[in-house]
């Protein structure tokens, strides 16, 4: 008996420890703003059980708006084959609010933009340096992420979100 | 024995189906680090020498962030090391230790924090606590922060502590205590008559109180001093209105030069934007805002609140030359930023469209008349000076305007250009009395060639024409990048000054003299590494002094020679 709790207890614990490596941690819920001024809280970023992209830019960040021109050229055959939903979160501070919307339209690009202008979501998320992009799965949980971008670096991105999509294992 | 035995195996089902819901039964721990480490030799041409040096050869920043979190329960600390600070980075850095630990609760209507936090109201205007690690800014608060959400589209916060002073720990009367409140409604959840409507407001109040005990012999200062702000969005399709009026009490400090004058800030943008197109214009008016814990201090430390600039951050070297930093005192500012998109397929836009961006800022002094005939502007002690609101000065502290395109020539080029006029008031900016007004005209074409999949050039070329301060400079960076692993780049910035090295200048006495500029080069080889999350950067060389600006807040760097290191990894 005392065997048997012991290797059970074991088991129970080995089985919690492992239960943290698989998976990918879930996203932080953080309060942060639409393009339009109302809060939105990051816990409800939600694609249907699809791929999502989550993207943090800002208005100075060069390699950031390369990095999101680049994809918003294939980001229509990106939803096609795989249903993925990109979120682009600005991290500018409260004077360049009024300018994200026109930048963002002015360009043409078509994801999900919110603001966060104090750096809530950006600390929660650990995002030292941008841009810093974050593949979420079905589950919502965080399994790839990458930081810095030169011309290619959304090749490796697509290929990504195509094996999140067919619920492959992405972890390094 | 057996009741053990039966509470292992319930136990063991139980994970089973916990695990099967959710991996996160004990809380995950996520967090990052970065060490920025320099190097220092002496280069005689920038008037280095070992004596400046002191032994201080290698400098480094580092710090280590660890967050916890279980269902509504998050936790975190955060380690930072100046040993000592890099060149550039406040000397009372030095240090190490916790710099920032908290406890946060949240549930759906209460979110309660105990400990360092970071918040901001409404534009920042009156209440803006931030931490921008490049600059060696931090001013958390070290208190209670609670966030009510009585119900959907209400939002209440209230604070109480003390800000962040480098290492120092809160001793009574040290600093001020800071405390107060923010309101912000958004009518559509609030309005049953308003949930369908089209048009989205959102409107804001908040509060912050200052005490700091009168440790002045000379003065009778003011020991709670409150600053209050309204504001209001308004979005509407494509249409969007931000305002927001800030005012503070008497506050006489350091900044203000002990004047016992009221404060008052307004800060309005409009912009406009549809598919391809995008407007957006602000306008700013200050008088007197700067605003700390402690009323003595100077320097980029212990802000309460955050006054923006209103002009567009530049991220090429040459045109970030000569940035701006608001002047808390008073300054009106407008700006324009137009952004379009030409469309593919057309005679300007070639096959893949081209993009246009036309940026406009201009910032001046506001106007300020003396209060009586005995009493000079800004006298320590009196009133100050009176101003009207929305009055504007006649001195033109900065002036920006800029074209940017950027376009994509075929399969393998892609190129950004831009062409800034700037005008910088060194005087009033830097500080520097008697300097000429900088007038300089900035381009940059920044090429990309990708020649393979995952290879690819960059060749940035950039020049700054101006016949101030240090004349010319031209600039060319070659980057090799192999996505998305490596890259390796040489650059070289180039202050050839003009055609004799000599900069004219009017002296106190109105003659025109001549400055000797030395032609100096500022070459740097740079290599970075890049794996998930974690990067490695490394560069040698000659760096130039400057300014380095992060969301309007500025750092002077100065300038240095010798190898750095940049080691950052988040997990």
């Amino acid at each position: 008996m005392k065997k048997l709790s012991f290797i059970l207890t074991l088991i129970l614990v080995t089985n919690l420890v492992m239960g943290q490596e698989k998976g990918g941690k879930s996203l932080p819920d953080v309060s942060v703003k639409t393009i339009t001024g109302e809060s939105f809280n990051t816990a409800d970023i939600e694609n249907d059980g699809n791929p999502i992209v989550i993207s943090f830019w800002a208005l100075w960040c060069h390699p950031c708006i390369k990095e999101l021109t680049t994809i918003a050229d294939v980001y229509e055959d990106w939803q096609e084959e795989t249903g993925v939903k990109i979120y682009a979160i600005s991290i500018d501070d409260a004077r360049s609010t009024a300018k994200v919307g026109p930048l963002v339209n002015g360009k043409g690009w078509e994801y999900e933009v919110l603001l966060d202008p104090n750096g809530d979501f950006k600390r929660a998320m650990n995002v030292n340096m941008i841009p810093h992009t974050f593949v979420l799965d079905a589950n919502k949980n965080i399994v790839w992420q990458h930081t810095s971008f030169s011309e290619g670096a959304e090749l490796d991105l697509i290929e990504i979100i195509e094996k999140v999509k067919r619920g492959e294992d992405v972890s390094e | 024995m057996r009741i053990l035995a039966g509470l292992s195996i319930i136990l063991f089902l139980f994970s089973q189906t916990i695990q099967a819901q959710s991996q996160n039964k004990y809380g995950q721990v996520s967090g990052s680090f970065q060490l920025d480490a320099q190097m220092y030799q002496p280069d005689s041409n920038l008037g280095i020498t070992d004596s400046l040096i002191n032994g201080k050869t290698v400098r480094m920043n580092a710090f280590g962030n660890i967050i916890y979190r279980l269902g509504n329960f998050s936790a975190g600390v955060r380690y930072e090391a100046y040993l000592p600070p890099m060149a550039g980075f406040d000397s009372r850095l030095e240090g190490h230790g916790f710099a920032n630990r908290w406890a946060r609760y949240k549930t759906g209507i209460i979110d309660l924090t105990v400990g360092n936090f970071y918040e901001q109201f409404g534009t920042g205007m009156i209440f803006r606590a931030y931490e921008e690690w490049t600059l060696g800014y931090d001013n958390s608060v070290d208190g209670v922060r609670l966030i009510l959400n009585p119900m959907k589209g209400m939002t209440i916060k209230g604070i109480w502590g003390t800000q962040r002073y480098f290492w120092d720990t809160y001793e009574k009367d040290d600093r001020g205590i800071i405390r107060g409140g923010d309101i912000d409604l958004f009518l559509n959840d609030l309005f049953a008559s308003m949930n369908e409507s089209k048009t989205k407001i959102t409107l804001g109040a908040g509060l912050i109180s200052r005490y700091q005990a009168d440790l002045d012999p000379i003065y009778k200062l003011p020991e709670n001093v409150a600053s209050w702000s309204g504001r209001m969005n308004l979005s509407h399709g494509g249409f969007f209105w931000l305002t927001e009026y800030a005012h503070k009490i008497n506050d006489p400090n350091a900044i203000n030069n002990y004047i016992y004058k009221d404060g008052q800030g307004l800060f309005s943008s409009v912009s406009y934007s549809q598919k391809g197109f995008g407007l957006a214009l602000s306008a700013k008016w200050i008088d007197n805002m700067g605003f700390k814990s402690d009323r003595t201090v100077t320097g980029d430390a212990l802000f309460i609140n955050f006054l923006p600039p209103n002009a567009k951050t530049h991220s090429y070297s040459l045109s970030a030359m000569y940035p701006y930093a608001t002047q808390p005192n008073g300054e009106a500012a407008i700006q324009a930023t137009l952004n379009y998109r030409v469309p593919k397929k057309s005679k300007l836009g070639g096959k893949y469209g081209m993009g246009i961006e036309v940026n406009f800022s201009h910032i001046r002094s506001i106007e300020k008349t003396a209060i009586n005939d005995t009493t000079a502007i800004g006298e320590s002690g009196t009133l100050g000076y009176e101003s009207q609101f929305l009055s504007i000065g006649n001195e033109v502290y900065f002036q920006d305007l800029g074209f940017e395109i950027d376009k994509k020539i075929n399969k393998h080029f892609k190129l950004i250009a831009s062409a800034d006029w700037i005008k910088y008031n060194m005087n009033v900016i830097e500080g520097h009395v008697g300097e000429a007004d900088v007038d300089a005209f900035v381009w940059v074409t920044d090429l990309s060639y990708r020649f393979k999949r995952k290879h690819s050039i960059r060749w940035e070329l950039s020049q700054l024409l101006t016949k101030q301060d240090q004349g010319n400079w031209l600039s060319s960076t070659l980057e090799y990048n192999f996505a998305p692993t490596w890259f390796f780049a040489i650059m070289d910035q180039y202050n050839y000054v003009n055609k004799d090295g000599q900069i004219s200048f009017e002296s106190e006495n109105g003659e025109v003299q001549e400055r000797d500029i030395k032609k100096l080069h500022y070459p740097t080889i740079s290599a970075g590494y890049t794996k998930g999350t974690t990067r490695v950067l490394l560069s040698y060389g000659r760096q130039r002094e400057g300014i380095l600006c992060v969301g309007g807040v500025c750092r002077a760097v100065p300038s240095s020679n010798g190898f750095k290191i940049t080691i950052t990894s988040s997990f």
